[in-house]
């Protein structure tokens, strides 16, 4: 295995009650690049998050980061090894200034409080909420919330940043600016996979892209690749309008 | 062992009001020694024979559950989950002093009924009164079931407790909804006070002991479950009975905490709550 | 050690010396109503170490309560253990408990563990009830031993007293004070919002639920080892009960869950209300205290839920 291999999911399937969520997926993340997971809705993407974070038990496979078995590992021991996620509902700690909530995040690898403060005031700056940091969380929109949510995640040092929909309910303006904000991110050393919906987001940002339908992995290359593919189509648009646009 | 039919139709109205607005009432033990005050005082004062309260019981709670939730929960369901918690305390603090202030800390019986005595089945000593309020309580709970199923405001009700969300959406007035659930909570407390207080111990302050016994059996049946909390009573009133034989009496209601704390622990949403 | 501002030395100067002076010009009874004060002030500053700052609603504080207590009061009785020696033990034994009790609630939340508290608690209760070796219903009586600091007991005057509970006070709000600056107070913020976001934040929720209730226990014990001393008779009935389990969140709801100095603020109204109404009111045993008691809970909740503390700070910055 190639040392710039950061996340290998092998064959990862994980049930709910009868419904298979996710059938036998597996694919690899390089380091520095930025992966999309795109599929209609219920194919699997956020449960496949989850399986990989150690947020839900993962019935057969394996999910290795750098190399090191992460399977089924307890979700704070996960994010201390270097892999963080947010969430598809975007979620603060709700009592709390900006800066404490990017602080919450910045003690696990500091521990003396004048330290982390000043690592959260340098991630607010880099992800531009600095001049609010004195508001509550709840004062935000969710443009900014979300902006929040990768400020924490990025207060842990991850190396691997996993974002569940972070562009869902985005302006075209905030669009832009958390598509440049994920470069940003990528550029300072951290590799990113992200779930999303918004395809032009997808389009721009990727190196690759994975395309999950009903739990299964059905393709995956080059943005380019994969929107031209008859089976993604088929997928998304359904047997007869896919038809129809051949 | 009969007590649990009982506690199950008592946990049945403490479920439905948790069900439907996530209120946990710490009060409800008291509502029903003022349902067992009523019976005594239209007995004592109005010859009415407990069972034949059993309506005017059920009228009266049900009309002062709704008072209780208009002016006082309806405020406290906006505030912090903590001041919901505490403010039932404070009503189940207000209303046993208060009897205790009018009607004194007396311990007080209710004397022959319609129904007293015992009844001599092959041996065993059957109390009529007990019976009759095992009877009873079945049958208000099946009542109660049939009415939740059956009618347009009882499966409103339902809706609103499986989801409350969605049932907004589609108009139910969830308002009204939460009045009306903790009216007939309330009312069942009547109901079990009216039966209950042909045999046992009326005083202020018989309904903290109740009330802590039908938390427990409510968490084991699954908050919000209706089956759950019968099928719950009638275990808690077995295994406080059998723990009362094998174990010294006032062991009893440990035992029934401890029910409470190792199926939470292995089964968090209980028997069959969701 | 950032900077004190000259206002704030005067202001603290101030409030010091009224409180030592305080008790010097009250009558006997006024003393034991400020010793009551600060003794369900530092249960209520407990308490918010493991409610109002992680979440965890305990309705079941009684039972450290009576533990810290009874542990000190037995191994005086039976083995002639200093009072102090058994307020550390006390200490130890209930942070144990709380964590054997604490470890397998640690999925529970809200509703679900406020009442696996009072389970708890109750248990607790009954088995000192029944338990012949503690005195059961009867209780212990600490012995009268010579007055001394050593021997944690004073008959002459209450003073000693009320400066040792002051002292716990400021123990445990420095206690307090600590952990909601460090990091463990924002890991049990976090933990309050959701065990999810603490997960991914890096958080053990269940370790650090440990450290919330243990740290909880071990100051409410210290508490009973105190009241034990004062009072000289204790029985289940008397510091196990949920009443008192009660009226410790109340205080810290009252004065403001999940801040410092909140449920200080919280006894200094509660405490003196149901003691003086009691004196007054309740000696008839008509109960009419207990009513007043009841319907301020339940005005308090309706109306001032977050607490006087909130209240109190934000005047003081609207008048700035």
């Amino acid at each position: 295995m190639s040392d710039s291999v950061l996340l290998d999911v092998q064959g990862v399937s994980k049930y709910f009650g009868g419904l298979q969520a996710n059938d036998d997926i597996s694919f690899q993340v390089k380091r520095g690049e930025i992966v999309s997971v795109i599929g209609p809705n219920g194919a699997g993407k956020s449960t496949l998050f989850g399986c990989v974070t150690g947020f839900h038990r993962v019935d057969k496979g394996r999910v290795l980061f750098k190399g090191q078995d992460i399977t089924n590992r307890k979700p704070h021991t996960i994010a201390r090894l270097g892999v963080v996620r947010t969430f598809q509902i975007v979620q603060v700690i709700s009592d709390m200034t900006i800066l404490e909530n990017v602080m919450t995040g910045g003690f696990l690898r500091r521990t003396r409080v004048e330290d982390v403060r000043r690592k959260a005031e340098e991630i607010l700056a880099f992800t531009g909420l600095v001049e609010k940091l004195s508001y509550n969380a709840l004062e935000l929109t969710i443009s900014d919330k979300k902006r929040l949510e990768v400020s924490m995640a990025l207060a842990m040092d991850p190396e691997l940043l996993m974002l569940d929909e972070s562009m869902a309910g985005l302006t075209p303006v905030e669009l832009r600016q958390i598509i440049e904000l994920i470069r940003k991110v990528r550029a300072g050393a951290v590799t990113v996979v992200v779930v999303e919906h918004v395809m032009e987001a997808v389009m721009e940002l990727s190196d690759r892209v994975i395309v999950l339908n009903s739990g299964r992995k059905i393709m995956e290359g080059t943005p380019r690749e994969v929107v031209a593919d008859p089976e993604v189509k088929r997928a998304y648009l359904g047997e007869r309008y896919s038809a129809v646009s051949q | 062992m009969l007590i649990g039919l009982v506690y199950s139709l008592l946990a049945i109205g403490l479920t439905l009001i948790w069900g439907v607005m996530n209120v946990l009432n710490f009060a409800h033990g008291d509502f029903l020694m003022i349902g067992m005050f009523l019976s005594y005082w239209l007995y004592g004062l109005a010859g009415v024979d407990p069972m034949f309260s059993v309506p005017i019981n059920a009228a009266a709670l049900f009309l002062m559950g709704m008072l209780i939730y208009r002016f006082i929960i309806r405020k406290v369901m906006k505030g912090p989950p903590l001041a919901q918690l505490v403010v039932t305390f404070g009503v189940s603090i207000f209303l046993s002093n208060l009897a205790a202030l009018i009607w004194t800390p007396d311990f007080r019986t209710i004397g022959h009924t319609l129904l007293s005595g015992t009844w001599d089945v092959s041996g065993i000593q059957l109390s009529i009164p007990k019976l009759v309020t095992a009877i009873g309580s079945v049958l208000t709970s099946i009542c109660v079931f049939w009415f939740l199923r059956n009618t347009r405001t009882g499966k409103a009700i339902l809706a609103v407790e499986m989801d409350r969300e969605a049932a907004l959406i589609m108009g139910i007035n969830a308002e009204r909804i939460n009045s009306i659930s903790f009216g007939i909570g309330s009312a069942l407390t009547g109901v079990a006070g009216a039966m209950l207080s042909t045999y046992y111990y009326i005083y202020p302050f018989v309904g903290g002991t109740f009330g802590l016994i039908c938390f427990c059996i409510v968490a084991l049946g699954g908050f919000g479950s209706i089956e759950g909390a019968f099928i719950a009573g009638i275990l808690v009133g077995v295994v406080e009975t059998l723990g009362g034989y094998l174990l010294d009496p006032s062991y009893k209601l440990a035992i029934v905490f401890a029910m409470y704390l190792v199926t939470v622990w292995i089964r968090p949403q209980g028997l069959r709550g969701w | 050690m950032r900077d004190i501002t000259g206002k704030q030395m005067v202001v603290t100067g101030a409030i010091s010396t009224f409180l030592i002076v305080l008790p010097l010009v009250s009558s006997p009874f006024g003393q034991h109503v400020m010793i009551l004060t600060f003794l369900f002030a530092m249960c209520g500053v407990a308490w918010n170490v493991m409610g109002g700052y992680a979440g965890m609603f305990s309705f079941g504080q009684a039972a450290f309560f009576g533990i810290g207590a009874y542990t000190s009061s037995f191994l005086l009785l039976t083995f002639h253990v200093s009072p102090w020696i058994g307020l550390a033990a006390g200490g130890i034994i209930s942070s144990l408990l709380a964590a054997a009790i604490g470890y397998p609630c640690s999925n529970l939340r809200g509703h679900y563990f406020a009442i696996a508290s009072i389970a708890f608690a109750e248990i607790v209760r009954i088995v000192f009830t029944n338990w012949q070796v503690v005195g059961a219903a009867e209780g212990l009586t600490i012995p009268m031993l010579k007055e001394s600091l050593a021997h944690f007991m004073f008959h002459s005057s209450k003073l000693p007293y009320y400066y040792i509970i002051l002292a716990f006070l400021l123990l445990a709000v420095a206690v307090c004070r600590w952990v909601a600056s460090s990091k463990m107070g924002y890991y049990f913020r976090a933990i309050k919002e959701s065990h999810e976001i603490a997960q991914v934040l890096g958080v053990d929720v269940v370790r650090y639920r440990l450290y919330a209730i243990m740290i909880s226990a071990f100051l409410t014990s210290m508490a009973g080892t105190f009241y034990a001393q004062y009072i000289l008779y204790i029985d289940p009935d008397s510091v196990m009960i949920l009443p008192i389990s009660v009226q410790i969140v109340l205080v810290a709801m009252l004065g403001g869950a999940s801040t410092v100095l909140g449920p200080v603020i919280g006894a200094c109204i509660l405490v003196p209300l149901s003691e003086y109404s009691r004196a007054w009111l309740g000696y008839k045993g008509t109960g009419m205290d207990m009513i007043i008691y009841g319907t301020l809970i339940t005005v308090i909740s309706m109306y001032q839920p977050n607490g006087v503390w909130g209240a109190i700070t934000t005047l003081i910055r609207r008048s700035k």
